[in-house]
């Protein structure tokens, strides 16, 4: 994880984001059932879900009545504790491959963000010194191809176009690519689709299933991106996308905006997927490993 | 997972059933199921509050009908409530003369812009209507190849200016390209771009002004969570919006949201993207989007709850009269009497698809009509009501002069009456989902006056915002 040290310097633009928020809310009260009314609130509102809110909430309330908490300040670190045991350190690492290309799967609904989260990485891994090859297997949609074409020229590195419409053999082509131009990493680009569409998520495990034939242990890592406005559906999304290519991490995007992304916290508790990135923005750079410290603290802000 | 909301209060109010009223307790424990249901449809918070405490206002108090169990009249007031937040709604788009109608799109990153703006020309062309689809987003890479894409796929025109970078003058000259080329419709297809990105909102305000839309969009993903409604009043409150667009309602998302943003903005949802492709394009509907909301299931799973609600014993007993043809004008009276007792029936059948234009006929089992029925069967004896045949001239008469009616009334009367018990002979033997669609069949050419379609149009009258708010606020006081 080395190359993504420097990034843990550009968190400021989170961290701005907490500026008091929970605290101006905590500070000088005890804990009752106004207080713990106010929090619920704020929790649902960050799309954590009932069930998740509940559970929280419950934790604290009994945390309270034991008196491992009393006062309002020390809510901020009951519950920053209590959600980073969610995402251990491990879980978030990349799984690279311990020879040959590491290839990465992205996938997701559509307009979530998949190609501007590959160009994201694709930067990361570039300017870390990596060989980089994009996979435009995004045969559906107009323009995909254009799109993450234009990506591949602004960073600088490799993209492989199928002459066909199949997205699998578009994989195929480019595993073969990525082994002949001796690639650290292949990222590949796939067409947006609904969890609900059965064919769509069939074509999905397709393309993950060639893959792992050409080179065996591949997709060393399958990223769900999921945008961070999206609210309780995100459970049935990422439920589906891990039956159909068995997900190991999810990119966040959109987290710029004013949605906080609470439902990871969801997707943690009841599906135990680790969130890995975090997109921050509409160019190349703006990316960040998920750190769940200042996520927390972004949750309440 | 939410498809048991009516056992669940129904769990709730059993203990009072017979009781006939229902109580704030029991309203209350019932709506935490409702709260839930919501918010886990990501209705936003605040306005889930609302709702509920506007329900249990409406619900407290309200007498059981006896025909209805109290779970169900408690998902009925949901549901209309539901429904009531987020209609009336107008998708029509008024088209001026002269040409062209200014259209322009706007939305969050990757809501569904440019593919909608594809399907708006298809919807457009159905109407007979051109259109001219107008690259505004030079932000994104390839977005402008891709709606160039789009139009091809839609059969529609295509604008884009090679070498501009402010949207601004691609906008102007697309609408002077239409003006004189006397393209119906423009639809501008804007960048996505974050509410709080002051820069980019005041560059979609600068398109706003230069092109004067007649409709302005905010076109919003159906999985949206709780930020919907912060991201929708920044856009309300920069461009003045007409209408929310929600796409990839083909998802399994309850779509919870725009409910909130319709509750937030006064901004109706006007049509539904459903599917990937340009045809996949529906005006909305409040009442389905009500039921999907709080996991009710389709519609006909709804009618064929209401039709429980038919005393059960009391249908039974008239099943087995039809079915061997000895339904009379008593028994008839009484099925009327049920029917009008059971408001909700006729809410249901305008609820199933293709029915809403006929819901007028089904005024006709109400008001002045059931009372001029009823006078004419209470002025006949007994043995005329066990067998109209018998009813002939003089009888029809002496009928007619007891309620103070015209003969032709009298037989009138008895010619629906033969017309309905046929009917209900057929429909004794059938499932309740034949017997659905029969009484569709009925209502909309039968015995209940042959339909009156179009009556329905009045009713999309359109508001102005100050209207709809009065309105509101009308109606939270009541
Ligand atoms: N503000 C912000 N916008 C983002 C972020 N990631 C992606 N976007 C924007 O979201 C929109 C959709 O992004 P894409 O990368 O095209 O999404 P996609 O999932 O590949 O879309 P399809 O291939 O069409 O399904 C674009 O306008 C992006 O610029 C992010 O982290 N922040
Ligand atoms: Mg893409």
């Amino acid at each position: 994880m080395a190359i993504f040290k420097k990034l843990l310097n550009g968190l400021s633009r989170t961290k701005q984001r907490f500026v008091g928020g929970l605290k101006s809310l905590l500070v000088g009260r005890t804990i009752d059932a106004k207080l713990l009314d106010e929090l619920e609130a704020m929790l649902i509102q960050a799309d954590i879900g009932v069930k998740g809110t509940m559970k929280i909430i419950d934790d604290l309330r009994t945390a309270s009545s034991e008196g491992r908490i009393e006062k309002g300040e020390e809510v901020i670190d009951f519950l920053k504790n209590e959600l980073k045991t969610y995402w251990p350190e491990a879980d978030r690492a990349i799984h690279f491959a311990e020879s040959g290309p590491t290839v990465i799967l992205v996938a997701g609904i559509n307009g979530a963000g998949k190609t501007t989260s590959i160009a994201k990485l694709a930067y990361q891994f570039h300017s870390g010194g990596k060989k980089v090859v994009l996979a435009a297997a995004d045969t559906f949609r107009a323009a995909a191809v254009e799109q993450l074409t234009i990506w591949a020229d602004r960073i600088g590195c490799d993209i492989i176009k199928g002459s066909a419409k199949d997205p699998a053999s578009v994989a195929y082509d480019a595993c073969d690519a990525a082994i002949a131009r001796e690639a650290d990493v292949l990222l590949v680009d796939t067409a947006g689709r609904l969890h609900t569409q059965d064919n769509l998520m069939r074509e999905l495990t397709k393309i993950r299933d060639v893959v792992g034939k050409k080179l065996p242990g591949a997709p060393h890592e399958v990223l769900l991106t999921l945008d961070a406005t999206t609210g309780q559906n995100a459970i049935q999304q990422a439920r589906a996308f891990v039956q159909a290519i068995d997900v190991s991490g999810i990119f966040l995007a959109k987290l710029d905006g004013t949605a906080k992304g609470g439902i990871v916290v969801a997707i943690r508790n009841e599906i135990n997927l680790p969130v890995k990135f975090v997109g921050l923005g509409e160019t190349y750079e703006d990316v960040e490993p998920f750190d769940p410290d200042t996520f927390v603290e972004a949750l309440f802000a | 997972m939410f498809e048991a909301l009516t056992d669940k209060f129904n769990g709730v109010f059993r203990k009072m059933t017979g009781r006939g009223r229902i109580s704030e307790d029991n309203v209350r424990e019932a709506m935490r199921e409702v709260r839930t249901a919501l918010l886990e449809a990501d209705v936003h918070y605040e306005v889930v509050k609302q709702f509920c405490d506007d329900v249990v206002d409406k619900a407290i108090g309200q007498e059981v009908i006896k025909t209805l169990r109290p779970g169900q009249l408690m998902q009925k007031i949901c549901h209309d409530e539901l429904a009531n937040l987020m209609g009336p709604v107008d998708s029509r788009i008024y088209v001026v003369d002269p040409p062209p109608t200014v259209i322009m799109m706007a939305g969050l990153q990757g809501s569904g812009k440019t593919t909608t703006c594809g399907k708006l020309a298809k919807y457009l062309d159905k109407k007979d209507k051109s259109s001219l689809l107008v690259a505004c987003d030079l932000q994104r890479p390839a977005a402008i190849e891709q709606l160039g894409v789009v139009a091809e796929q839609a059969g529609t025109g295509f604008f884009r200016v090679e070498g501009e970078t402010n949207p601004v003058k691609v906008a102007r000259k697309a609408v002077n390209h239409a003006m004189a080329n006397k393209i119906d419709v423009v639809v501008i297809d804007t960048a996505g771009r974050l509410h709080i990105d002051d820069e980019m909102m005041k560059q979609a305000e600068d398109i706003a002004q230069a092109t004067k839309p007649h409709q302005i969009y905010l076109v919003c993903d159906a999985m949206t969570g709780q930020d919907a409604v912060n991201s929708a009043k920044e856009f309300n409150e920069r461009l003045e919006l007409d209408g929310v667009i929600l796409t990839k309602f083909d998802s399994d998302a309850r779509g919870g949201a725009a409910l909130s943003v319709k509750q937030v903005t006064g901004k109706p949802i006007t049509f539904i993207g459903v599917g990937e492709k340009l045809d996949d394009f529906e005006e909305f509907h409040p009442d389905r989007m009500a039921g999907r909301i709080l996991g009710m299931g389709d519609v006909v799973s709804l009618v064929e709850q209401a039709q429980e609600t038919f005393d059960q014993e009391e249908a039974e007993k008239m099943q087995a009269k039809m079915a061997k043809g000895k339904f009379t004008l008593t028994d008839f009276m009484g099925q009327m009497k049920q029917m009008q007792k059971m408001g909700p029936m006729k809410q249901i059948l305008k609820m199933m698809p293709g029915m809403s234009g006929n819901a007028a006929a089904l005024d006709m089992i109400s008001g002045d009509e059931f009372s001029k029925m009823e006078a004419i069967i209470q002025s006949m004896t007994q043995d005329e009501r066990d067998n109209p045949d018998i009813i002939e001239a003089s009888r029809r008469r002496r009928i007619a002069r007891g309620c103070g009616m015209q003969p032709q009334d009298v037989s009138g009367l008895v010619k629906s009456f033969n017309q309905a018990s046929g009917m209900m002979k057929q429909m004794a033997g059938m499932g309740t989902r034949d017997r659905m669609a029969f009484a569709k069949q009925m209502a909309s050419g039968g015995m209940m006056g042959g339909g009156m379609p179009g009556k329905t149009k009045q009713r999309s009258k359109r508001l102005s915002n100050k209207q709809r708010r009065k309105r509101r606020r009308q109606k939270r006081r009541r």
